[in-house]
């Protein structure tokens, strides 16, 4: 840090910035999740306890926590995989020279990331409504027994991953469109003069071009899919037999509806630790693989 | 010139700060959801009478109701009086919000504590004090099907279990097996809670710091609610899968719904003429005869924080006069809490509010304890999984008890401490 003193002067207003607003947070959660804030606590200060790592502890035996904690990385690796093939998928199906009217399905694939998300999940609960949503309709069609999406408890998760992955995947797939329009045909040039079918193009031309891309959009997708919140907080509320609650659900219930910031910081915490190892094993994982 | 602006532009503001007539006092008053677009309507003759007294409203959705009034606590920003849901008083009661009401009730010539339901009175009495006056009503009941009732082979709606049974056993009979006797959607908690409140050991003991849920009431309670889903009686749904529950109860999808005051409206606006005749209520059937039921509804507190507790105390009485009470009615649908209002004709004449009036005089306030909230969410979770088969009744009820009592920890710690001093 060699830093002349003149330095801090440009680097001063973003440190303060990122101090107020991010880092003394942080601590105060930190603190807060060492003690039992509540409405007690609220009410008269000399209410609140240090408890240590009780909450900690406690939460450890909640067995909603735990099926918050399954519920959420069931989310993220059945939905980050799906998520990701898909987008991959439709930039792949833009990018082919058989495409036509590109500009007008690159903006219709766009469309569900710049919707908003309480207006489409309206839309999706008629989509799927039991006794006279469109998609029992079809299968009904099909012969197959009306299925209860989301009231079902086998059924609700895999639907919001469903809505999910088609609400998100768009973002991805501009990132993944330019990154192979970045790729010099050359490259698949050579591969059709060695024979290379299009599959061994996909595998060894456009997949190890895309690698650093598949990598930024992986840590990206993994982190907000921990952070699931909004798609059960509209469509589900958590149920049915809270199926659908994920670790922030859990964490705002805890927060906001019971007024437990001990536990809901602690909960915080955990989740950012979650993401952080997460992030970490896969940057290392892919280091390994370069 | 520059300086004559500015002078002018000073005394624009400074005019501002001034209070025209010096003796006039501005209250602000909370309401919430429908009641608070109505409300306004009955403020002109309140601010005739009272001329010193302006009232300024603010609506809140009852969604976001619970969190603003927090955080109002929180940051010393709470209005002089409110309206609020009487579950929520004992937590703002341990907050230490709500202004204690007793002297003024004393010296009051309008409300008169006898005068109402005394399960309703009750929810406002915590630890013997007194920190809001009943502003309306919620209970549940029964809404049925009269005419599935009839063709089932009884002319009246059962009073007691045995006969409900018996009722529903023969609604199911006719319906076959797409129909069902009753619809308890899965995310309500009321029905079940109106069936424990009507057992006669308490639903927390020890001075209501630890679960009661495994005694031989609560279970008999489960029991029966568990066994309307058993029996097919009562189909496996949550509220939301059940789009339009006034259409099915239309169509005869089932006959009984437990529900509350709201729906008398609705009942009327959604269900076609020829079906009119066709729908009634009926007081709660209890374990042995006519049962009780659970007493909800909103209250008018004042906050501690006011800064007109007197205005605010004075608008609280005329919004309790029982002409006022009947007005209010009229345009919400709400159910007065005080017996005078109901001997007025608008009240006393409407066939389907009388189940209503008989059933007030038998509501029990759930446990005031500001956990309450979500020791009755986790209740209606346990219930679920019961219905659901994935847990026995005794089995369940042991685990909500324990949850229960991990929730009430720092209850029992307030109050071990508050007797060691």
């Amino acid at each position: 840090m060699n830093a002349p003193p003149f330095a801090w002067v440009f680097v001063g207003p973003a440190l303060l910035v990122i101090g107020v607003f991010f880092l003394l947070p942080v601590a105060a959660a930190l603190g807060l999740s060492l003690t039992d804030f509540d409405i007690y606590a609220l009410a008269d200060l000399d209410n609140l306890r240090f408890v240590g790592l009780d909450n900690y502890l406690r939460m450890l035996q909640t067995p909603l926590f735990w099926q918050a904690l399954g519920n959420t990385l069931y989310f993220v690796v059945v939905g980050v995989p799906l998520s990701i093939a898909v987008s991959l998928g439709a930039a792949l199906l833009l990018h082919s020279r058989l495409a036509r009217f590109r500009s007008f399905f690159r903006t219709a694939l766009f469309a569900p990331v710049v919707t908003s998300l309480v207006a489409v999940a309206v839309v999706w609960r008629y989509l799927f409504h039991t006794r006279y949503g469109m998609v029992n309709h079809v299968l009904d069609q099909l012969g197959v027994q009306p299925i209860d999406w989301l009231g079902d408890p086998h059924w609700a998760m895999p639907t919001i991953i469903l809505f999910a992955a088609w609400k998100n995947f768009g973002y991805n797939m501009v990132i993944f469109l330019a990154n192979l329009q970045a790729i010099p045909e050359e490259l698949y040039e050579a591969a059709r003069i060695d024979g290379a079918s299009w599959f061994r193009q996909l595998l060894h031309v456009t997949l190890p071009m895309l690698g650093p891309t598949l990598l930024l959009v992986g840590i990206l997708t993994t982190a907000g899919y921990f952070q699931l919140f909004a798609e059960p907080y509209v469509m589900t509320q958590g149920g049915p037999l809270h199926s659908t609650v994920s670790m922030l659900y859990f964490m705002y219930e805890e927060g906001f509806k019971w007024w437990n910031f001990g536990v809901a910081s602690a909960v915080a915490l955990l989740l950012f630790g979650l993401i952080f190892a997460v992030t970490w094993l896969l940057l290392r994982l892919s280091g390994r693989g370069a | 010139m520059m300086l004559r602006w500015l002078l002018g532009a000073l005394l624009v503001l400074l005019s501002g700060c001034v209070p025209s007539p010096s003796d006039r006092q501005t209250i602000r008053f909370w309401v919430m959801g429908r009641e608070g677009e109505v409300v306004a309507r009955l403020l002109p003759e309140f601010e005739r009478r009272n001329p010193d007294i302006r009232v300024r409203v603010q609506q809140l959705p009852w969604t976001a109701a619970h969190e603003k009034l927090l955080t109002a606590y929180a940051g010393d920003s709470l209005p002089d009086l409110c309206q609020l849901g009487n579950t929520w008083v004992p937590e703002f009661a341990a907050l230490r919000a709500l202004a204690e009401l007793k002297p003024e009730v004393a010296a009051s010539r309008v409300i008169a504590a006898e005068d109402y339901f005394p399960g309703i009175w009750s929810t406002n009495v915590i630890d013997g004090r007194l920190y809001g006056i009943p502003w309306y009503v919620d209970t549940r009941l029964l809404f049925y099907r009269r005419d599935l009732v009839r063709d089932a082979g009884f002319d009246a709606p059962p009073r007691s279990w045995e006969e409900w049974e018996r009722v529903m056993a023969a609604v199911k009979e006719n319906a076959g097996p797409a129909g069902y006797a009753i619809l308890l959607p899965l995310n309500e908690f009321e029905p079940l809670l109106a069936l424990a409140l009507q057992q006669d050991e308490p639903l927390l003991r020890d001075d209501a710091t630890r679960g009661a849920f495994a005694s031989p009431g609560f279970r008999r309670a489960l029991d029966f609610y568990a066994r309307m889903f058993r029996n097919d009686w009562a189909p496996t749904m949550a509220g939301a899968q059940i789009s339009n529950v006034w259409a099915e109860f239309e169509r005869g999808l089932f006959a009984f719904y437990i529900s509350g005051p709201w729906n008398i409206e609705e009942f009327k606006r959604r269900l076609r003429p020829e079906h009119q005749r066709d729908w009634m209520t009926a007081p709660l059937p209890g374990p042995k005869g006519p049962g009780a039921s659970t007493a909800g509804g909103a209250s008018l507190v004042v906050f501690r924080s006011a800064r007109h507790p007197q205005a605010a105390w004075r608008l609280i009485e005329y919004l309790s006069e029982p002409a006022v009470q009947v007005q209010f009615h009229q345009l919400t649908g709400n159910l007065p809490p005080r017996r005078t209002a109901w001997r007025d004709r608008r009240l006393a004449d409407n066939e389907y509010a009388w189940a209503f009036r008989e059933q007030l005089e038998r509501v029990r306030p759930a446990p005031k304890v500001p956990e309450w909230e979500r020791i009755v969410g986790e209740m209606q979770m346990t219930a679920e999984q019961v219905v659901r088969g994935r847990v026995g009744i005794d089995q369940a009820t042991q685990a909500l008890d324990r949850r229960v009592d991990a929730m009430l920890e720092k209850r029992r710690w307030l109050l071990a401490r508050g007797k060691s001093q």
